[in-house]
């Protein structure tokens, strides 16, 4: 039996280890916010906060998880008001909004680790997650935003 | 020959313009909504639009009812239907802004629901084309504006005054000589008695009275839920005892399943079955590939499966389709002559007595779609009734083909319409859907279809690949007198009917035989291209191959004349005139020439703009360079400036990108900048990296690794969007796609401004290493 505390509630798992919490989480747990995307850790729209680390979670199973701590777009803040989820709506980045929550999750790491990260910083730090819609501008903006103060 | 003039003709197209009676128990139960009122139907005609669309030639047309699209509430809640997908355009968000800026709702208090798959109820629901806001600007003000009239009848009438003496305003109605007032919802049960005002006589909001229109200020209705998780997309759909299942497919297009071994993948935890997909015989439309599916109780199980699935595959008659020989086939077929689609003086005759002969040969490989969200749908099918969730572009047509695939009435069938999480095309094509339906069907259970990213790129509907080859011929003064331009590439008509040797009306109205110079002699031509793989509509569709081969013969033109890009360009496009080439099918898009005719003042003004707001030769730093590139499509006119810098070891970066749009009248500037700064991307994607290649008729490419695009770290620093105001009488046109066709040839003219390197293949690669 695996045992994991997502968005601060435990849960457990006596599947397959090997499950990539991204299946357990969506298929499982009936957490759909975080998205599949590619399957490999290439696009970054699967991205979820294990402690403090932006990890891809379709690649991460659930056994690697055991015993630590998971958040996922869900989770990030309980009325949505995360300071890069507020930035987010003022520089209306989304467009169709599909990459959203794993590009605010990396960002929302981003700013744990660094809260003023220079413009060279963010591209550099967000250059996992694709935006197949082109929303780069407008998520350096408010990456940018959230770590002056929304 | 096999033209198909409009690609939606294969289904249904004979019913036009169709208004159904619809009962109001009906309504209520399609909106959802309890209580209060429903208007009553205006039927409106083609003669009462302001300007002319193409929208009655859609398949079911358009309905223009308010009884069908908004409802009123008690409590004054107005709630207003979206019939089109949302993928990222912001169309979910427009169309009922439009409804609420005419029935002077107040937006805080207006609801907007999706329609689901229904084209005798809602008209066309097919999310493509940038028809949207085209086709549904003027029918939603009509709308919005009957039922603020009948709220303003009922108001009149309670208080025993003339309805000239009373005014709807932020979602109430006003009587200012007394100072009544009352709300929409007190209103509602009165307003539902009233008589429908005739579309002649209805009076719509001047528009410097606008609110909401042309503002940009109003956000898109699901940016809280998208930022917060909780917007659903197809995949997000959870059903009770739903199953997940994903398909391995035939690697090479028509291939059969010859057998297969299901033990190791049932062996794996938590699959649950291993079954046959029914596959149809290539080409058939949008029906499934066939395969073989493996159902689990979750989707990291079936992948797991399907892993470890042994399986035998037939190839079949495209196991030998070869990129490589493929590209020196397309090459050969544009050097001799082809099929005249255009002609006008005597190309020929001019080309051999030009003082100079400047000769492009352009070639793009296929491209696949890769949106974020790989196609997925969920169905559950029971007895003789399916329902379906899925993010489709087309859910009228999803309807129409889960009915005619499982053998059931259309009217068992109801289509959801989740978010798409990106489409671009690949989504107006419903086979994942169909696959899910099949499996349901004989599961007895609902079950999930997701698709893995390599299963979209190895099994999508590609973008096509193309030759485009162009000889411009030049007097001794520099002048362009004689065009000839051929393009050779498989038609997307090819996924329809076997057999299909040359490109659809639809397709070469997509910057080949509309192209704007005024040049005396003019010859374009479509020699003959087999398909040897599904092709499909991509974003901007052969406009792409066009624009890059057109405007990037612009800039050599200007290279050999020794003359400024911008100069030569406005050169080419001449006078401001109304361009009436010689072409026996012109499509335009489906619109009528007379709305919609290709008006070089536009071109030109475009041009003009991004030079002025674009700082065109303005000073740039060694190793840097400016191209320009301009192109109308779907109605719309786009020129973009791309500076780019490349150094020493050929590494590209784009500093700053200019584009400047005229889609005539517009809803939503802000969501306008959106499209073009995404269209930037696309472009930038496509020229840097884009090629799905096939060896021994399976594509090579896999995913993100392998078939890449553009991330933030070598994202254009900045993209400005130069919009054109709209005079009160420009009709709409589109805005989803234009964005992308210029970028590609200005960012290859900017390169070879910065390094005298003419590139005429994509993608880029490592050309600019070499």
């Amino acid at each position: 039996m695996i045992k994991v505390k997502i968005n601060g509630q435990e849960q457990s798992w006596d599947g397959d280890p090997d499950l990539p919490l991204l299946w357990f989480l969506r298929d499982e747990a009936g957490l759909t916010g975080t998205k599949f995307g590619c399957g490999k850790a290439l696009c970054g729209a699967c991205t979820v906060i294990v402690d403090k680390e932006a990890v891809r979670s379709c690649i991460t199973s659930i056994n690697d998880v055991a015993g630590r701590e998971v958040t996922t777009i869900e989770g990030l803040h309980p009325d949505g008001d995360h300071p890069v989820q507020k930035a987010w709506r003022q520089v209306n980045v989304p467009q169709c909004g599909f990459c959203q929550a794993g590009q605010i999750m990396q960002a929302a790491a981003l700013l744990m680790d660094n809260p003023k990260p220079s413009h060279d910083q963010i591209r550099e730090a967000m250059s996992g997650n694709i935006c197949r819609c082109g929303c780069y501008q407008r998520i350096e903006n408010a990456v940018h935003l959230a770590s002056t103060g929304v | 020959m096999n033209f198909i003039d409009n690609p939606r003709k294969l289904r249904g197209f004979e019913k036009n313009i169709r208004v159904e009676k619809v009962s109001r128990r009906s309504i209520l139960k399609g909106l959802g909504v309890t209580g209060g009122f429903v208007l009553a139907a205006p039927v409106m005609t083609r003669q009462a639009f302001a300007y002319e669309t193409g929208a009655g030639k859609m398949p079911h047309g358009i309905v223009v009812d308010p009884r069908v699209f908004v409802a009123v509430a008690p409590d004054g809640t107005v709630t207003i239907l979206a019939h089109r997908s949302e993928m990222g355009t912001g169309v979910r968000t427009s169309l009922p802004l439009v409804v609420a800026e005419e029935m002077e709702a107040d937006w805080s208090k207006v609801k907007v629901q999706q329609a689901h798959g229904d084209e005798v109820k809602f008209g066309n629901q097919d999310t493509d084309g940038s028809r949207s806001t085209r086709h549904y600007l003027m029918p939603m003000r009509q709308i919005g504006a009957s039922a603020r009239t009948m709220l303003e009848q009922a108001a009149a009438k309670r208080w025993g005054v003339p309805a000239t003496e009373v005014k709807a305003a932020n979602h109430e109605v006003v009587h200012n000589a007394s100072g009544r007032k009352l709300g929409f919802g007190e209103l509602a049960a009165d307003a539902a008695k009233e008589s429908v005002p005739s579309i002649e006589g209805l009076k719509l909001k001047d528009p410097k009275d606008f609110r909401y229109l042309g503002k940009g200020q109003v956000g898109i209705v699901d940016l809280h839920d998208i930022t917060t998780g909780k917007a659903r997309y197809g995949a997000d759909v959870r059903l009770p005892g739903m199953k997940y299942a994903v398909i391995a497919r035939p690697p090479v297009t028509g291939g059969k399943l010859t057998s297969f071994d299901p033990d190791a993948a049932l062996k794996v935890p938590g699959v649950e079955k291993v079954m046959q997909v029914r596959g149809w015989p290539w080409p058939s439309k949008f029906q499934p590939l066939g395969g073989v599916a493996v159902i689990a109780r979750n989707t990291g199980a079936a992948i797991k499966g399907r892993d470890a699935l042994k399986l035998v595959w037939d190839d079949g008659a495209n196991g030998k389709y070869d990129s490589v020989a493929y590209r020196k086939e397309l090459e050969e077929a544009s050097r001799k002559p082809g099929l005249v689609v255009r002609k006008e003086g005597d190309a020929d005759g001019a080309l051999k007595g030009a003082d100079k002969v400047i000769v492009g040969e352009y070639y793009i490989p296929h491209l696949a779609h890769v949106s974020m969200e790989p196609p997925v749908a969920v169905a559950d099918v029971k007895g003789d009734k399916a329902e379906i969730w899925a993010p489709v572009q087309s859910p009228g047509g999803t309807r129409e083909d889960v009915a005619k695939t499982l053998g059931i009435p259309e009217g068992n069938v109801t289509v959801n319409v989740t978010l798409l999480g990106g489409g671009f095309g690949r989504k107006s094509k419903c086979d994942y859907a169909l696959e899910a339906a099949l499996l349901s069907k004989e599961l007895g259970a609902p079950v999930k279809v997701q698709w893995t990213r390599e299963d979209d790129i190895h099994n999508g509907f590609l973008h096509t690949v193309s030759v485009e080859r162009i000889e411009a011929g030049l007097d001794k003064d520099g002048k362009v007198t004689a065009w000839r331009h051929r393009s050779v590439a498989p038609s997307i008509a090819s996924t329809f009917a076997a057999g299909t040797k040359h490109q659809a009306p639809f397709e070469l109205g997509m910057g080949l035989v509309d192209m704007p110079f005024e040049i005396a002699n003019i010859s374009c031509e479509n020699p003959e291209a087999a398909a040897f793989t599904r092709i499909g509509w991509f974003r901007s569709v052969s406009n792409i191959p066009r624009a890059f081969a057109v405007q990037s013969m612009v800039g050599e033109i200007a290279n050999a004349t020794g003359r400024d890009q911008k100069e030569t360009l406005l050169a080419l496009i001449g006078s401001p005139r109304i361009v009436k080439p010689n072409v026996k099918d012109m499509w335009n898009y489906g619109e009528p020439y007379d709305s919609y005719p290709i008006d070089t003042a536009r071109l030109r003004k475009v041009v003009e703009l991004v030079a002025e707001k674009g700082e065109w030769g303005r000073q740039v730093p060694k190793g840097h360079g400016l191209g320009i590139a301009v192109h109308r499509s779907f109605v719309s006119y786009i020129a973009t400036i791309v500076e780019v810098a490349v150094d020493e070891k050929g590494k590209l970066t784009v500093p700053r990108v200019d584009t400047a749009i005229d889609c005539g009248t517009y809803v939503n500037p802000e969501r306008i900048a959106s499209q073009i700064e995404g269209a930037a991307i696309m472009g930038l994607s496509l020229a840097k990296y884009g090629a799905v290649t096939f060896k021994d008729g399976k594509v090579e490419q896999t995913n993100f690794d392998d078939f890449q695009v553009v991330r933030i770290d070598e994202a254009p620093l900045v993209t400005n969007v130069h919009i054109v105001p709209p005079s009160p009488d420009t009709p709409p046109s589109g805005v989803g796609e234009p964005g992308v066709p210029p970028f590609a040839p200005a960012l290859l003219n900017a390169i070879f401004a910065a390094t005298g390197k003419r590139i005429r293949a994509l993608p880029i690669g490592k050309q600019l290493e070499a």
